[in-house]
């Protein structure tokens, strides 16, 4: 059984159809690549998933039970994660207060309840080394890391507070080669934690990289579903772009692209 | 295409690495948000020391002068400091102090009733207003900038309004007599540890009056109120920003609203009690200023809003919100009243206070960007 699933999800905006009958599956343990171009889909079906926006039609199936999500806070109490590219992390606050923003674990001091930096800070160390990262302390101002290391951050904080299904918004398009191959790493070792992933991406290679099952996106459809070995970097660019234009843009690029 | 992109960008990538991994721990210490207040405290006493230090500014007298000074702008500082790292602006400030001081006025000594209930109902009246102040912010997502420019006007006139409406004057007197005997006043008005300077009197440490009607009794008889009121707020708002769970809510407030949401940080109930805060503050500043002089002015809190902030500017926090520290802002007060005071015992025309404020906020706005970007290591 999946871990969440959606049916046929439409969505309007007045008289723009965004969806127009998406489908996914989510399973245990397994990266679920959604792929697309610019305009496809792929930001309106996440947030629809994480509780944002709620569809028009179709319907949503949390561990085999229909599931209505009201608010992110509904999404985020069912096990659904999401980090965003650009708002993962406030640059100006320490990795710790950024790791435990929200759900700060609080100490009695008779009758003041007071944040528990002892146990917060030593968490923090402990998962961001499990992640590879070495802190110079817990008190480093997230500011100071690379945007690879501030998404690991987001990632483990996901997947520390419970997450069931984390959904990673094109985590790797801002990033350098090496950035990019750190944050691929982690989303491998998140999977072998049991965890479900969405991948968003635009990126074929990067998907290819760490991807179980791959859907592609065009103009608000499902075009088509793969397992990893049903097809080839070719194919879902082919795909994603719609096919003819950027044959011929190849030819002219000479394969780079 | 990305591929070919950030290959580009990742030697600066690793340079950047390189530099934060060798930042020396003189580096780390200087990048704090109160490195510019710390730096501009010593500064100015040793600076008056030098100048000063033979007028009577370091006798008691005159520490109790620019203690008093430095501790009205630490109150009105305090709120101002947590509302700005929650990332919001109250420029009514001024306007609340001049109005929370006519209404006590106009309902202990115009309307007669007791003093402590006049307190009680300007309190809560200020805050009330600081929460529609703040509801408005958060309900209309305009800057809270224009909001409080807004009420800065709207507070002002209704108590120039009130108190010539109720008195046909825009000072009312009397609220000492009145406030004799009241069980709340001297909370705000009275002065703590005279004993302890009576003592220090007898035992000939501290100048006495020598001559009048208050021969033998020591000249500083004892601490204002004022001034615990101002150490009380600056512990109580440090405690609550470094220690507390929702200390860490203010700083996410400010730094990132939509990224402290998705967390599930309630950011709207943040911005609206700091709001309601700042008012308090007010009100404080308000009430023991009346009941210091007795009397109550419309026209009282001119330009506080501004000297607030920049109070919490020099203290390191940023205008953008989500950075500073509270015992900057209250060492920005201590600089203030330390010169505007310094400027009197020297006998430099006062009017150079002006030209030092605004000299002294622009050296800490740059300051401050230079230790964001210190931070964020942007460029």
């Amino acid at each position: 059984m999946a871990l969440i699933e959606l049916r046929d999800i439409e969505k309007h905006f007045g008289p723009v159809i965004a969806l127009n009958g998406v489908s996914v599956a989510v399973e245990a343990g397994q990266v679920h690549c959604l792929l697309g171009d610019n305009g496809a889909g792929k930001s309106t079906f996440i947030k629809i998933m994480s509780g944002v926006h709620q569809p028009t039609r179709g319907t949503i199936l949390m561990e085999g039970k229909e599931t209505v999500f009201e608010t992110p806070r509904d999404a985020l109490h069912a096990g659904i994660a999401t980090v965003f590219q650009d708002l993962a992390m406030i640059p100006l606050m320490s990795v710790t207060r950024n790791f435990w923003m929200g759900r700060e674990p609080v100490r009695r001091f008779g009758p003041l309840r007071l944040m528990d930096f002892g146990r917060a800070n030593s968490v923090t160390v402990e998962k961001m080394r499990e992640m590879g990262i070495n802190l110079r302390g817990p008190d480093q101002a997230v500011g100071t890391l690379s945007g690879g290391e501030r998404q690991t951050v987001a990632i483990s904080r996901a997947v520390y507070f419970g997450a069931k299904v984390l959904i990673l918004d094109e985590p790797t398009s801002a990033l350098g080669v090496r950035q990019t191959s750190n944050v691929l790493a982690t989303v491998d070792r998140v999977r072998k934690e049991g965890i479900g992933i969405v991948f968003i991406t635009h990126n074929v290679r990067h998907a290819m990289a760490v991807g179980d099952r791959f859907t592609v996106l065009n103009r608000g459809r499902t075009l088509q579903t793969f397992a990893r070995d049903e097809a080839t970097i070719e194919e879902l660019q082919d795909l994603m772009a719609g096919g003819q234009e950027l044959a011929t843009l190849e030819e002219s690029l000479g394969g780079t692209v | 295409m990305a591929d070919t992109e950030s290959s580009k960008t990742t030697p600066a990538d690793a340079e950047a690495d390189e530099r934060v991994r060798q930042v020396s721990w003189l580096r780390r210490a200087l990048v704090r948000p109160e490195l510019g207040s710390i730096c501009g405290a010593i500064l100015v006493f040793a600076f008056f020391l030098i100048v000063a230090g033979d007028t009577g500014m370091f006798s008691p007298e005159g520490a109790i002068n620019w203690g008093v000074v430095s501790a009205q702008f630490a109150i009105i500082a305090v709120g101002a400091c947590l509302l700005m790292i929650a990332g919001e602006f109250d420029l009514s400030v001024g306007s609340m102090i001049g109005f929370t001081g006519i209404v006590i006025a106009v309902i202990s000594v115009h309307w007669g009733l007791p003093t402590w209930l006049a307190i009680i109902v300007a309190f809560m009246m200020a805050v009330a207003i600081g929460a529609f102040n703040g509801f408005l912010v958060i309900r209309s997502g305009l800057p809270s900038f224009i909001v409080s420019l807004a009420f800065l006007y709207i507070l002002r006139g209704l108590t120039i309004f009130l108190a010539i409406a109720t008195t046909r004057q825009t000072i009312i007197g009397g609220v000492r007599d009145k406030a004799e005997g009241d069980w709340l006043a001297p909370l705000f008005g009275g002065k703590v540890f005279t004993g302890f300077f009576s003592w220090l009197a007898a035992n000939d440490w501290i100048r006495t009056f020598e001559r009048g009607n208050r021969a033998g009794e020591p000249v500083v008889d004892g601490i204002p109120m004022l001034v615990l009121w101002a150490v009380g707020l600056i512990i109580f708002g440090h405690w609550l920003l470094t220690r507390t769970r929702f200390g860490n809510w203010i700083y996410a407030a400010g730094g990132d609203a939509q990224a402290a949401r998705h967390v599930g940080v309630p950011v709207s109930r943040v911005k609206i009690l700091m709001f309601m805060f700042t008012a308090f503050c007010a009100a404080v500043f308000a009430t023991c200023q009346v009941m210091e002089f007795g009397s109550a002015a419309a026209d009282r809190g001119l330009l506080k809003e501004f000297e607030a902030i920049i109070c919490v500017v020099i203290g390191g926090a940023l205008l953008t919100g989500g950075y500073g520290s509270v015992v900057g802002a209250a060492l920005g007060a201590l600089i203030f009243g330390v010169v505007q005071q310094g400027l009197f015992f020297t006998g430099v025309e006062s009017s150079l206070f002006r030209v030092f404020l605004g000299v002294i906020l622009l050296l800490a706005v740059i300051l401050n960007t230079w230790i964001r970007r210190s931070i964020t290591g942007e460029r």
